[in-house]
């Protein structure tokens, strides 16, 4: 029997087949995997993941791919950093930093749900795949298509910036540039998943490639000795990969490798794009799409798909959301890279930021467990820092100059 | 003849407004809502529009006009 029983409606319920559709014909709302938890159940163990791959397809029992010819197969099982120093300058006895500023292939997360839609778009015979995407998801897809031997077209806004065309450009897949704004991409690209045989990885693919999100709680939960944290600040975009961390604590407790979930989960936006973060603060259970206005544009999604989720995941949880200021969000890159030589994207600095905000606020306390999830790399947004990070000492080839500038006698000692 | 599929927000002061039932007299579109809360201060729709695709596209212009947001059935999909 599959591990996939079926794709199901998050609304209504309705299943369907587990093909290439993501959208139920009766309410039109939103289809996820529908697994056989009891047969999973017959073969997962703790010591079965442990002696698995140094990736996030040790736990392939859990994600819904059917065999084993993976796209992406080191993607995943990043560092579970104890970050003792950002933790004293917090006042928080047991921090760690989820690092997947280092996944492979492309520094991002997105390698993990990238991996799982890819796989499983080779398994239902796609030749092409296809992503719409700013950043991060179009790197991910271009590079694990060029590895896979697959088509790939990446769908941009026609203002983007250089940098960030030439990091899909590399790979040499088809990048279509839109002429038109975000809502007009958006849109275009929902038509186009509509009307071709491709593996659209977020629009088609998108039950499967959400998924991958999940791997996030589960190395979380074996990297801590098979404990779940007291808390866990995860960056909100489309509010997915917060759903998906809640969805995989959940699951391991029903397949009996944790005993109870006792996680707070809480949400971290962007001032400049928080239509979640505002919602929940406002005690609301829907939120209002917003124009994004934010240097974190990994995160600046003003519509998101599972914002509703993901207030629901977090009051479940009993936990919190807050959001931060483009400044506050360079202060938390600044600050995680000075304090745990991790340099992270915007959406890093976000995390930071709404973090520091939780502790001061005595949401998060200071011997809970704590797990903040980085989710890409500063060097994807060197422009982000540029501007407060200083410059260089600039000195004569000369000992003596070396030494006069840093105050320092013949021996050593001294600073600048 | 094309489906499409739509998910559609009202602003507070058209919430009032039959502004669904407009579209389907103003244009050669069949309107079929399949999901839908609509409160006090907000209201929102998934809406298919069936028709020739020129004439959904008149129809969606039609509803923006109207000051109604008009955005695909998944919402935001540029990541």
């Amino acid at each position: 029997m599959s591990k996939m029983k079926a794709l199901v409606c998050r609304e209504c319920g309705k299943e369907y087949p587990t093909k290439a559709i993501h959208v139920c014909e009766m309410c039109f709302g939103p289809l996820e995997v529908k697994y056989n938890y009891e047969e999973i159940k017959k073969n997962v163990s703790r010591k079965k993941i442990e002696d698995g791959p140094h990736s996030m397809w040790r736990y392939l029992d859990l994600l819904p791919v059917e065999g084993t010819n993976f796209v992406g197969p080191h993607a995943g099982f990043t560092p579970l950093v104890r970050a003792n120093n950002l933790g004293a300058y917090l006042g928080l006895d047991e921090l760690y930093i989820k690092n997947d500023t280092v996944n492979h292939p492309t520094l991002s997360f997105k390698d993990r749900v990238v991996a799982v839609a890819l796989t499983r778009a080779r398994e239902l015979g796609f030749e092409t795949v296809a992503c719409a995407s700013t950043g991060n998801l179009a790197n991910s897809v271009s590079a694990h298509a060029a590895a896979a031997n697959l088509h790939c077209y990446v769908f941009i806004p026609g203002d983007l910036e250089a940098a960030k065309v030439l990091g899909n450009l590399i790979y040499k897949p088809h990048v279509v540039e839109v002429e038109g704004n975000y809502d007009d991409v958006n849109r275009l690209c929902s038509e186009i998943a509509g009307e071709h045989g491709w593996a659209f990885v977020n629009i088609n693919i998108r039950p499967y490639y959400a998924e991958g999100s999940k791997t996030l709680a589960f190395e979380t939960v074996e990297q801590l000795g098979w404990k779940t944290p007291d808390q866990v600040v995860i960056p909100m975009a489309s509010g997915s990969l917060l759903t998906k961390i809640w969805k995989g604590l959940h699951e391991m407790k029903a397949l009996g490798l944790i005993d109870e979930v006792r996680t707070k989960i809480n949400g971290a936006q962007a001032e400049g794009c928080s239509p979640i973060s505002t919602a929940f603060k406002a005690g609301r259970d829907f939120f209002k799409p917003v124009k994004p206005k934010t240097i974190a544009k990994s995160l600046a999604i003003g519509n998101p798909a599972d914002g509703y989720y993901a207030l629901k995941a977090t009051a479940e949880s009993h936990g919190s959301m807050d959001m931060v200021t483009d400044e506050e969000v360079v202060d938390g890159i600044k600050l995680l890279a000075q304090t745990e030589g991790i340099f992270a994207e915007t959406a890093g600095g976000v995390t930071i930021g709404v973090l520091k905000k939780l502790v001061k606020q005595g949401v998060i306390k200071k011997d809970e467990v704590t797990v903040a999830y980085i989710t890409g790399n500063g060097l994807k947004t060197q422009e982000a820092v540029i501007d407060s990070v200083g410059r260089p000492v600039r000195i004569q080839p000369s000992l003596v100059d070396f030494q006069k500038t840093f105050k320092m006698g013949k021996n050593g000692g001294g600073d600048a | 003849m094309t489906s499409l599929r739509f998910h559609i927000r009202f602003p507070e002061d058209k919430i009032k407004e039959p502004i669904v039932y407009q579209i389907g007299h103003e244009f050669k579109v069949v309107t079929n809502v399949r999901r839908a809360d609509v409160r006090e201060t907000t209201g929102w729709m998934d809406l298919e529009l069936t028709g020739d695709t020129a004439e959904i596209e008149r129809a969606v212009d039609g509803l923006r006009k109207k000051g109604v947001a008009v955005d695909p059935i998944e919402l935001n999909v540029v990541e």
